[in-house]
């Protein structure tokens, strides 16, 4: 996102690693998944319909959620842009992949690794076709404006599409979740928007050295 | 409407069994459309428009008998004037366009609403719009492109085959009303003999092409036609091999269903085991001036 402010290291010796526009953007983000998936779960599988309770019905919210995945892809793909310098694959990420389950027995550890780790840039790469596609197909479903221009059997492709997209991006967002959780100090840098010194050499050794010019 | 005369045997997004089926012991009914005696007079359509109090917008002459110009959320059935050729001169199809009541129907499949549709042991399929949501996947389940969706209610509308009229032992308004005896309503057993009859009638008089059209495909249907041209089903507008078709199968199978939400409870089970395992992972001695020297690093 333009005008971001640079990852700074603060008066009192913490790190800035979201700054405010960001985490607001992440969290208006989380927020909007988290409706879209537990209405469009209840849209998927009659286990979950009363789900739509929380929504204020079935009508209301079979209206309401292809607005928010709208709201969703209007904010994200500007966020996603903001965050793909950061984000751009390196060979040191070849190598955090190849020992990617050492890492998660917390066998290995990297000194390499830069603002984000191939784990979460994988996580990234992944978000930013499949809201694509959840988009698209969510268009050819959405009633009553743009469905009606779409033959049907289009309209049942997209039906499939888009339950397996979401499907793939629960579980993406799951992993996410869970390594936020795992990770301490990940919660807290989106929500206050600050890392301690220690967290960021550890976690992100290539990015500490950036920004303090100091080595690991 | 639901009609406790009408036992329910399949309701949509219902995962356990429908209520109530003790009392099952019901005869399906059909209605018989034999196009070979329509002489496209439209009573049908009034008597449907008057017993659903429906009005229509009116429209404009766009060069076709055919009026309104489609099926709508207003209009529950709809003479069709399909301008053809037979044997090298101009014919009129004319075809009485509206649900088939489908025994396998592909609406019922794909709704995700819980009792917004259902099918009933006399085989109708009726909609019920106070479950109705809007989202209009029965409208893309169908074969045969009949449920419209009204934009003021966002609510799916179709024909109920009079299912408030049959309930209580009548026949559906379009059979009162038809003079020529082209509709006919009946046991389901009773109203196929009939169309077998007419066809051998056909076929005598030279309409060797003569067919009933009860697709299989989607296991047979409650409301069945007498073609005259009945090798040609496209020529009135009808598929030739409807089906519900693979993709709406698998979207809207259990199997899916299932194996998604298990897989999504797996991630959640995934996650607490790693946890209970591997526990957090922290910065060693975070606090510290010099922690980040006791990981292993490779």
């Amino acid at each position: 996102m333009s005008g971001r402010d640079e990852d700074i290291l603060l008066p009192d010796g913490k790190i800035l690693r979201h700054d405010n526009r960001e985490r607001i953007v992440h969290w208006i983000i989380a927020i909007a998944f988290v409706f879209l998936f537990l209405s469009g779960l209840a849209m998927f599988s009659p286990f979950f319909f009363w789900l739509s309770m929380l929504f204020g019905g079935g009508q209301l919210m079979r209206a309401l959620h292809p607005f928010c995945g709208a709201m969703l892809v209007f904010v994200f793909y500007p966020y996603a842009y903001g965050l793909r310098k950061d984000n751009r694959w390196t060979s040191a990420d070849s190598n955090w992949v190849r020992n990617m389950f050492a890492y998660m027995r917390k066998d290995a550890h990297f000194t390499d690794t830069g603002k984000y780790n191939a784990g979460q840039k994988l996580m990234f790469w992944s978000m930013v076709p499949i809201i694509a596609l959840l988009f698209a197909s969510g268009i050819v479903m959405w009633q009553p404006w743009f469905a009606p221009s779409f033959p049907p059997a289009l309209r049942r492709g997209a039906g499939l599409v888009h339950a397996a997209m979401a499907f793939v991006m629960f579980v993406g967002i799951g992993i996410h979740w869970y390594a936020a959780f795992w990770t301490k100090g990940s919660i807290q840098a989106m929500v206050r928007g600050t890392v301690s010194q220690a967290w960021a050499r550890y976690h992100h050794p290539g990015w500490f050295r950036n920004i303090t010019g100091k080595g690991p | 409407m639901a009609l406790e005369t009408q036992d329910i045997r399949a309701r949509s997004a219902t995962t356990t069994s429908v209520p109530p089926s003790a009392r099952s012991f019901q005869p399906e009914v059909s209605k018989l459309i034999d196009l070979s005696r329509c002489i496209g007079c439209k009573a049908c359509q009034s008597a449907c428009m008057e017993w659903n109090n429906l009005r229509d917008t009116v429209g404009t002459f766009d060069g076709s008998y055919t009026n309104p110009p489609d099926l709508s959320d207003q209009s529950w059935t709809l003479m069709r004037f399909n301008e053809t050729e037979v044997n090298g001169q101009f014919a009129w199809l004319i075809f009485k366009d509206g649900c088939l009541h489908c025994s396998e129907p592909g609406c019922l499949k794909a709704c995700p609403s819980p009792g917004a549709i259902v099918q009933y042991q006399n085989g109708i399929v009726d909609f019920q719009q106070d479950h109705c949501i809007g989202c209009g996947y029965c409208i893309s389940g169908c074969p045969f492109n009949i449920p419209r969706l009204r934009k003021e209610d966002s609510r799916v509308y179709k024909c109920t085959l009079c299912s408030d009229r049959v309930a209580v032992g009548l026949e559906p308004a379009c059979i009162k009303a038809c003079p020529t005896q082209a509709l006919s309503f009946g046991s389901r057993g009773e109203m196929l003999l009939q169309a077998e009859h007419r066809i051998s009638d056909l076929q005598e008089r030279g309409l060797s092409q003569a067919a009933v059209y009860n697709p299989p495909g989607v296991g047979g249907t409650h409301v069945f036609f007498v073609l005259p041209h009945g090798d040609r089903p496209e020529a009135y507008g009808l598929p030739r091999d409807p089906s519900i078709g693979p993709m709406l199968s698998l979207w809207r199978s259990t199997m899916a269903r299932t194996l998604g939400v298990f897989t999504m409870f797996g991630v959640l089970v995934a996650g607490i085991l790693h946890y209970m395992r591997h526990g957090p992972l922290e910065v060693p001695g975070d606090g510290d001036e010099n922690p980040g020297t006791k990981g292993a690093e490779t």
